[in-house]
Formats: structure tokens, C-alpha cells, sequence
């Protein structure tokens, strides 16, 4: 338990995927409900704990201890800044943390499993993989909900497929999202182009932290809209086939700015890698935007000296909650941008 | 462009509301537009998926329905939420609103997905009886092109496949 607040790189985080230098991670979402039981927002306190204790059984179900040792985390055990940072992790959403009523996450040993338990339905299995992997993360979230299936009665309907809270995730409860790092197109202006090519064919595309927020760091999100009328795999092929593109539009991006503004980058990339090493006030804006181009300076081998991993972990580490977690109490806002900028410092010189 | 709320931080949301012509502008650091959130869509916290689906919903009257027939409380006989309450929110109470409710849905699911009927994963234990339905109507289809086609021997085939699964459906 305390090893999924403290470190900030799930282990899962830690291999290389394909595609890794644009792919940051993929991820699959699956949306279920038990039938009997009101969706978690109408559930009375009795309901929803019944509904925690049948879904927290299937942990010891063989066919899923085979997979990893699960451990549950009920979020009422938590505190706030533990569950703060347990979703800059993304292992579970903000809404899990704010709102849910015996909410509770079941994480596999790397975290790359996390199951939640009454958020906005009853049941939502998320696999996150490293790299492009959306194929590979949706067979095992397959597995799982198969577990989940035959110990539980699922709310499904004929017409309807699996029967969910909201509209937008009736049928086949999927959302299968990719998140891109796109520093040379959004440098070379091509981005606005390209998303809203996006946003046409039934993708969306979202900031680093999930709806509302503006992209922090060159950092993209997309995912599917549609979950009714399309097959899981259309759906996912669908995504696929548009990321792939992206990705070579990036690839074709980076390698033109290498011969045509090589000068520029090796400016623009060690300025930032100055400033992360030098800094002592940095903000969360500042520091996103400096880590994107120190990674962009590492995968076009610009920068030698700090490692992939480095740059993930304080993507994530240099996020309100953890800082706080690794101040151990909480912080101001002032005081939040000396100890991201200490914390910073810290990592990438050593 | 400073944050127009705290007047230090630059403001990286912008947001221009026009009611009945009468325009207002705003100019808001993240922290600050956290804190008006439920006021100003769009911003971090504010503006959920959920407004945006009852602002699609509360469109429904003007698409040609019955006024009158608006008028009825449609009611989920399980959970008790109507359906003017769904709309408001978003978001179904239980799995059988989708029954109640089912006279109203074709229209909203098209609008959302383009489409109403599922075709994807069917759960193994609880829609085992689904899967063979499923298998009997791409059959029937591919018989029907056979028998165009006076493949007659292949239909043969897949006229008993269809027997055999329908034998199946009734022993489920």
C-alpha cells in the first residue's frame, strides 16, 4: 500500500514499449455494472457497500491471483493527499476520489491493473501499458472482466450491450486511450491541424489530466467517443490506425527540424535542461513545458546525460499531491514551486 | 495576459459567455477558474460530459415531439428517477431505466454514437442464449445470398447450422 503512494513511476512505467519516444503509455477503460443494484449515484450506503463486498470477492478468484497478487484499497483508508496522488498516477479518476460513496481501488502488483469500485458504475477495469500497446492492453482487460463476468451478474442487455451510468459509455463500456507527447508539432504549428482532424473521426483528444484541463507539456490524450455500434476491436482499430499516423507525422516533424533548425533545438533543449538543473522557484506550467523539451532533446540523442525514466517519473512527481506526499505535509502554492524546483534539481543532475 | 480574478498569475483560461447578445468576457488563472468552476464551463473541475449531454438533451422538445406528450412523467418503476431528472443530470439511475426510458432513447443514443444497438462483446455466462441469436442472424443472412446465388448445396449446409443452433437456444 504505501509503495503505491511513495513511488511515483509504477513499475509497469519502468519498460519500454513500442513507439515509446511519442507513445507515453495506452490505456484501456472498461465500464460495467451489476444488475440489482442502482447505479452508484442512486445506491443507498447499504446498496454500495454490498456492492463493494461482491465485487472485492473476485480478488480471490484463481484465474485472477494467476495474473498478479491484487491488493484493495479501500479510498475511506486513505487520506486526502494519499488519494491525490494515487490519481496522479492515474491509477484511480478524480472522481473516484472526490465523490465516491465506499469507493475502493483493487491494484495489481506493477499497477498496471487498477479496478475500481464504485465510481461513476459499479465496476471499471483499467490496464495501462507502457508505449503503444492499445492491442495487448485490451486482451488482458478482456481477461479480467471475463473473471469478473463469471463470478458476477453483469447488467447487459441485448440491444444495448453492457449497461452503463452515463449515455456516452453504454455499449460497449470501452474507452481505449492513447497518450501522445507531440513536442514538434506542436512547435512546428501542425497540432491545431491535426486534432481537429482528430476530433472528425470520432476521437477525442484531451490535456494530460482527463477532461477540461489544456494540454500541459505537449501532452495528448486520445481516445474513442463512440462505445455504441462499434465492435471493441473497430473501435480500437480505429484508434490505432489514426495514432499510427500521428505518430509519423510526428516522426517526419522531429527529423525535419534535426536537419533544418538543428541549431535551434540544441538552443531550446539544453536552455530547458539549464533551467530544470539551476532553477529554485518552478512552477507547474514552467516545468512541464521544460520537461517536455528535455525529453524531446533525449530522444533525438541531443542530451545524453539524464535518462527516459528520469523524465517520467518527474512528469509525475512534480504534480501538487506527490510533492506534497514527498514534502510530507501540505504546501502553498509558493511553497509548492521551491520544492518542485529542489525536487528537479535533485533528480537530474544525479 | 494576467488573471483578471488574482491579478498575479497569467491566466491560461479564456472564456467569452454571450446571453441574448450580452457579452462577458473572462480571463482566469488555473487555481482561480478551479475555484469559479461550477459557473464557467470549460473550466478544470466545471464542465463535465454531463452538461454537455443535457444540453443535447433539452433540445429534444424542439426536434418535432409532442408537446403534450412531454408532459407525462416518465418514471423508472426501479429506481424512481424520471426522466425529465435524467435529463437534467445526464446520467441513469439503474440498468432498467434504459427500459423505461427505451421510448426515448433511440433518438439521444443516435446523436451521441450514431447509432442504438450494440455489437460488440456479449458477456459468456448471462448471454450465452445472445451469441447464438447473433450467430443465427449472420447465417440466415449468408442463406439468404446463397440461395440468390442457387448455391444450393451450401445453403443445405448452413440451413442445418441454423437448426442445430436454434436446438441449442431452447436447451440454454
Amino acid at each position: 500500500m504505501e509503495r503505491f503512494i511513495e513511488d511515483a513511476l509504477s513499475e509497469w512505467m519502468k519498460g519500454e514499449g513500442p513507439d515509446s519516444d511519442i507513445v507515453i503509455s495506452s490505456r484501456i477503460r472498461l465500464a460495467r455494472n451489476l444488475t440489482n443494484y442502482p447505479f452508484p449515484m442512486l445506491a443507498t450506503n447499504q446498496q454500495s457497500e454490498q456492492v463493494l463486498g461482491k465485487v472485492s470477492d473476485v480478488i480471490h478468484a484463481e484465474d485472477l491471483k494467476m495474473l498478479s497478487h491484487f491488493e484493495r484499497i479501500p479510498l475511506s483508508e486513505i487520506n486526502e493527499l494519499e488519494s491525490k496522488v494515487l490519481v496522479e498516477k492515474h491509477l484511480i479518476s478524480p472522481n473516484l476520489a472526490e465523490e465516491s460513496r465506499n469507493g475502493a481501488v483493487i491494484l495489481s502488483e506493477n499497477e498496471s491493473i487498477s479496478i475500481m469500485i464504485n465510481e461513476e458504475d459499479h465496476i471499471r477495469i483499467q490496464c495501462l501499458f507502457p508505449g503503444f500497446q492499445i492491442n495487448e492492453a485490451y486482451e488482458l482487460a478482456n481477461q479480467i472482466d471475463d473473471i469478473f463476468e463469471e463470478k458476477l451478474n453483469y447488467a447487459f442487455d441485448e440491444k444495448r450491450g453492457y449497461l452503463t451510468s452515463c449515455p456516452t459509455n453504454v455499449g460497449t463500456g470501452i474507452r481505449a486511450s492513447v497518450m501522445l507527447h507531440l513536442p514538434a508539432l506542436v512547435l512546428t504549428q501542425q497540432i491545431n491541424r491535426i486534432l481537429t482532424a482528430v476530433s472528425q473521426v470520432g476521437l477525442a483528444v484531451r490535456g494530460l489530466y482527463g477532461e477540461g484541463s489544456e494540454s500541459l507539456g505537449n501532452l495528448f490524450q486520445i481516445s474513442n467517443q463512440i462505445t455504441l455500434g462499434q465492435s471493441e476491436s473497430e473501435i480500437i482499430h480505429n484508434l490505432y490506425s489514426v495514432v499510427k499516423q500521428i505518430i509519423e507525422h510526428e516522426r517526419s516533424a522531429r527529423a525535419k527540424m534535426l536537419t533544418e533548425s538543428r541549431t535551434f533545438l540544441i538552443d531550446r533543449v539544453n536552455r530547458s535542461y539549464g533551467t530544470l538543473s539551476y532553477a529554485a522557484i518552478m512552477d507547474s506550467k514552467e516545468a512541464a513545458q521544460r520537461l517536455s523539451d528535455v525529453r524531446l532533446g533525449i530522444d533525438l540523442e541531443l542530451i545524453s546525460n539524464v535518462s527516459a525514466n528520469v523524465l517520467n517519473e518527474l512528469m509525475i512527481m512534480t504534480q501538487p499531491g506527490f510533492l506534497q506526499q514527498y514534502a510530507g505535509k501540505k504546501l502553498s502554492t509558493n511553497e509548492r514551486d521551491v520544492t518542485r524546483a529542489d525536487m528537479i534539481r535533485e533528480r537530474i543532475t544525479t | 495576459m494576467i488573471c483578471q480574478e488574482c491579478g498575479e498569475k497569467p491566466a491560461t483560461l479564456h472564456f467569452t459567455k454571450i446571453v441574448n447578445g450580452e457579452k462577458t468576457e473572462f480571463h482566469l488563472c488555473e487555481s482561480c477558474a478551479r475555484e469559479k468552476g461550477d459557473s464557467i464551463p470549460g473550466a478544470p473541475n466545471g464542465f463535465s460530459i454531463h452538461n454537455l449531454l443535457s444540453g443535447i438533451l433539452e433540445f429534444e422538445p424542439a426536434m418535432g415531439q409532442n408537446i403534450k406528450q412531454q408532459k407525462k412523467v416518465i418514471r423508472c418503476e426501479n429506481c424512481g428517477l424520471t426522466y425529465s431528472q435524467f435529463r437534467k443530470i445526464g446520467r441513469f439511475g439503474c440498468s432498467s431505466c434504459y427500459n423505461h426510458f427505451s421510448g426515448q432513447l433511440d433518438p439521444l443514443l443516435k446523436r451521441v454514437h450514431g447509432n442504438s444497438v450494440h455489437v460488440g462483446k456479449i458477456p459468456i455466462k448471462s448471454g450465452g442464449k445472445i451469441q447464438f441469436k447473433r450467430q443465427i442472424k449472420d447465417l440466415k443472412k449468408e442463406l439468404q445470398s446463397k440461395i440468390d446465388h442457387e448455391e444450393f448445396e451450401e445453403a443445405a449446409r448452413l440451413r442445418d447450422e441454423i437448426r442445430d443452433l436454434e436446438q441449442k437456444i431452447s436447451e440454454v
